[in-house]
């Protein structure tokens, strides 16, 4: 076998015995801490007023994280414009 | 880019109304449904570039001005930011709902536990899905657009 072929199989294996190991690791559907989970559930609907909880975790509990996904698309739009600035209408 | 056959171009503008429904039932219920600001954006982002696909490039950035849109992108990030200021400025700290009990709109607490969706709930989160909405729209179809024109011009072909 050549290095080439070598390689491709240890980082073919790596890649297999990692996944398989994760997934064996936790099980689906019953994660070990639920304090966080626990809370938002009871407590979405009374604090912020909504029926949806992952809108909420999104945009009220988690806003800066939101804030910084509009930064990254503003930004995103600035560099386009930026590097296609001399096509103009 | 040129524009396509008659038949892409008349079943893009039939499919074009229920897109544009679609996607922005997905922002205005985002407080409701899965789905917001973000993704009904992208989905009425996506309707807009069908129509550019269908029409060509040329004849589409000839309509639309792509400064207008970066004010739309713009205004969309600022009604964001300035949403959280106003929870600064009423509530006490930045990103405060400061709608939901005591607001004109969006005012109503529901139940807890299963119940019927309300859409006059949520405080200002579907300001805020508005606002992202309008972001997200106006800058994936700037880019789009930009780019698909900036390929079909001949100066910067090799």
């Amino acid at each position: 076998m050549s290095l080439r072929t070598t390689v491709a199989v240890v980082m073919f294996s790596v890649l297999v015995v990692f996944f398989v190991s994760t997934a064996l690791m936790l099980s689906f559907g019953d994660p070990m801490k639920t304090e966080m989970d626990d809370y938002i559930i009871m407590h979405t609907q009374n604090e912020t007023g909504t029926n949806s909880g992952i809108t909420t975790v999104v945009f009220d509990y988690r806003g800066f994280d939101t804030l910084g996904e509009a930064t990254i698309l503003f930004s995103a739009v600035s560099g386009v414009l930026m590097i296609f600035r001399r096509v103009k209408n | 880019m040129s524009q396509m056959s008659k038949i892409v171009r008349t079943l893009s503008n039939i499919a074009f109304p229920f897109i544009m429904i679609f996607g922005f039932y997905v922002i205005a219920h985002g407080h409701l449904t899965p789905g917001g600001g973000f993704q009904g954006g992208a989905v009425v982002a996506s309707g807009c570039i069908m129509l550019l696909v269908a029409y060509g490039s040329t004849w589409v950035f000839e309509k639309i001005k792509v400064s207008r849109l970066s004010v739309f992108e713009s205004l969309g990030a600022l009604g964001f930011i300035g949403v959280a200021f106003f929870g600064l400025l009423f509530g006490g700290w930045f990103f405060n709902n400061f709608l939901v009990r005591n607001g004109i709109l969006f005012n109503i607490v529901p139940k807890t536990g299963s119940t019927a969706a309300e859409f006059n709930t949520a405080g200002v989160l579907p300001l805020m899905n508005f606002a992202v909405g309008v972001k997200v729209i106006a800058g994936l179809f700037v880019i789009v657009l930009v780019m698909a024109y900036a390929s079909s011009l001949k100066e910067w072909k090799q």
